[in-house]
């Protein structure tokens, strides 16, 4: 057996976004880094309050219309020019105005699977187990409630203090996230 | 301006309210998501759908002969050798686009009031959008090979023939399918997983629950998934203008007299987002009554569609009237017989009723008192989606059937194949959106979660 910690983390529940927010707030100025929070929908300005400022999201996307534009235009010179260059009804074979219109397309379909792959992949999704659900509550994140969740491998963790810490935020409850 | 209680805060009335009554997070999950998962089902959902089932049967059926028998089977020959099949494609992708137009273009614009409306609207376009592609591949001669428009190393050393219409509306529907099909299912994903949350059935909790992907509302996953879902709106909103405007240009590439046009991009795309949003109030109407969700798509939403579709009738129109009028000012003696074929040529009794079900039976919408009535608003969105329907088929038929040569005119007549074709994916249609609504929230949760915080948010400011 190895010594992993047997809990995940500590998780306060809420009842409002506001709340919710403030804890987020509170918790990084007491120097906890790794914090989760866990929302119905998303709340403003949440993950900055966590710490997180920026995603590759967008750049990702853009290589991809780029990769998808760049390799659409090439596929059409290649086919249409070099491998299998065909006269039809006289028109020069590098006709490049209506190579626009895959080229174009192509740009939109690549972007679009960056940014939908990227969200996912970043996000660790697929992921169907995690600690957080084995709390009993959870299953209202997806509804009306919002839990912000410390978690143990945290160098500030501690047992006692963090328990008293979230107890100072005045949450509905507090879990105990088995891991 | 009248005031009216707002959650218990005395604010004044700026509009029709896009939510009614009081919900609060809770309570609107709980409703949009029973809708789904506890609600029995109902007679008229069995029958309704029994009917689009044995419609959908029969274009099945349809389709097996036509494989089985060839194109013959339609009315089409030459001269008109485009008839109900590419007619049924331009308006079926036509009807996609409000959905697209819905979700990608006024989310940019930041307008509320999509929100009850976005979920299905997005479902009717991947369903239009799918149906609409069968039939340029049934109306090609040997439909068996139409993966020929693929670009693949094959052992035949071909590739596909990129100055061809054919190639571009393979890419321009492939693609609006492909990312219509991915942003609906990424708006679904935190609605999976509260229908995975408040299942009550553990197959319904393992099927939501791999459906969702573990999706779990964590903070910096909302952040990432926004930054995604806006750029996927970024780049829908041009596929809703290239994928209507390529088709077009389908036309406008040969010259055939009627067809040979710069303003049918445009002309195509208003028409497009005239039909899609006649066809959104078609599905609404019903949607709401049925399942009772008036509180959600309210009158503000009936009346806004309403509004667009008074925009998009009048680009309509006026395109109708550019044609006639480029026809004329052009002084091609062509051009002009095919105009004045469809004024009083055999086809000229189709073209009065587009004329009449696009032009006229819309301008009723300038009151506000037909915009909000239900059942005015129904018949006049089915009126519109038959004329738009005319219009496609004015557009292919008439302009085929007397080109350059008198000696090569004919007629197109309709076989009762054809009108299998029409109405079995009619019932395709219908049959997809029932099981859509039964299968899947018709609704978007956490949109709706997050119109309720914004509302709460603005009363305590």
């Amino acid at each position: 057996m190895n010594k992993k910690p047997v809990i995940y983390g500590f998780m306060a529940e809420f009842r409002t976004a506001n709340h919710l927010l403030e804890a987020a707030k509170r918790a990084r100025k007491e120097n906890y880094r790794k914090v989760d929070a866990y929302t119905p929908f998303p709340v403003e300005g949440l993950s900055e309050a966590l710490g997180f400022r920026s995603n590759k999201i967008a750049l990702i996307t853009l290589i991809g219309g780029l990769i998808g534009g760049i390799g659409g235009y090439f596929l059409q010179y290649y086919s249409a020019v070099i491998d299998y260059p065909f006269n039809t009804g006289g028109r020069p074979y590098h006709s490049w105005p209506v190579f626009i219109i895959p080229t174009f397309e192509l740009t939109i379909l690549c972007a679009a699977l960056a940014a939908f792959f990227s969200m996912l992949l970043l996000n660790g999704l697929p992921k169907l187990y995690h600690p957080v659900f084995n709390v009993k509550d959870f299953d209202l994140a997806t509804r009306n409630r919002f839990f912000l969740c410390i978690l143990s491998s945290d160098p500030l963790f501690d047992d006692f203090r963090t328990w008293q810490f979230l107890e100072e935020l005045n949450p509905l409850h507090i879990h105990k996230v088995a891991a | 301006m009248k005031k009216e209680k707002y959650d218990g805060a005395d604010i004044e009335k700026p509009k029709l309210p896009l939510v009614k009554g009081h919900y609060g997070y809770a309570s609107i999950t709980d409703k949009l998501s029973d809708l789904v998962l506890t609600r029995p089902v109902h007679r008229g959902w069995v029958v309704g759908f029994g009917i689009a089932f044995v419609l959908t049967l029969l274009f099945f059926y349809a389709i097996g002969y036509l494989f089985a028998v060839g194109v013959g089977v339609w009315g089409v020959d030459i001269p008109v050798a485009w008839g109900w099949a590419i007619t049924n494609f331009v308006w079926w992708i036509g009807i996609g686009h409000a959905g697209t137009f819905i979700s990608a273009i006024l989310l940019l614009l930041r307008q509320e009031w999509r929100t009850a409306i976005n979920r299905f609207a997005e479902a009717m376009t991947i369903f239009a959008a799918g149906i609409a592609a069968i039939f340029p591949i049934l109306h090609l001669g040997r439909p068996w090979f139409f993966y020929w428009l693929v670009p693949y190393p094959n052992t035949m050393e071909l590739w596909p023939q990129w100055r061809s219409p054919l190639v571009w509306d393979f890419f321009a529907i492939g693609t609006y399918l492909l990312v219509s099909l991915i942003f609906w299912y990424m708006g679904l994903i935190p609605d999976l997983a509260t229908l995975r949350d408040r299942a009550n059935t553990r197959f319904r909790q393992i099927v939501y629950g791999l459906l969702a992907l573990g999706w779990r509302g964590e903070a910096r996953h909302w952040h990432r998934y926004e930054t995604a879902y806006l750029l996927l709106a970024g780049l829908a909103t041009p596929l809703v203008v290239s994928v209507h405007s390529i088709v077009a240009l389908d036309f406008a590439y040969g010259n055939t007299p009627g067809w040979h046009s710069t303003i049918f991009p445009p002309y195509f795309v208003a028409g497009a987002l005239f039909s899609g949003f006649a066809m959104v109030l078609t599905l609404a109407i019903p949607l709401r009554a049925f399942f009772k969700l008036q509180d959600f798509i309210t009158e503000r939403h009936l009346d806004h569609a309403a509004k667009v579709l008074l925009a998009t009738g009048f680009i309509v129109a006026y395109s109708y009237l550019i044609e006639i009028f480029m026809a004329w000012y052009s002084g091609n003696e062509y051009e002009l017989s095919t105009i004045l074929d469809r004024f009083y040529g055999p086809y000229a009794p189709l073209y009065w009723a587009t004329i009449i079900c696009n032009v006229l039976a819309i301008q009723p919408l300038w009151f506000q008192r037909v915009r909000v009535n239900v059942l005015a608003l129904f018949a006049i969105s089915i009126i519109i989606n038959v004329g738009m329907w005319l219009e496609r088929f004015m557009i292919i038929v008439t302009s085929l059937h007397r080109d350059f040569l008198p000696a090569a005119w004919g007629m197109f007549y309709p076989t009762g194949w054809d009108w299998a074709h029409l109405v079995g994916s009619l019932g395709l249609f219908a049959a997809l959106f029932f099981l859509f609504i039964r299968l899947l929230p018709a609704l978007s949760i956490y949109e709706m979660r997050e119109l309720i915080f914004d509302k709460k948010r603005k009363i305590d400011e």
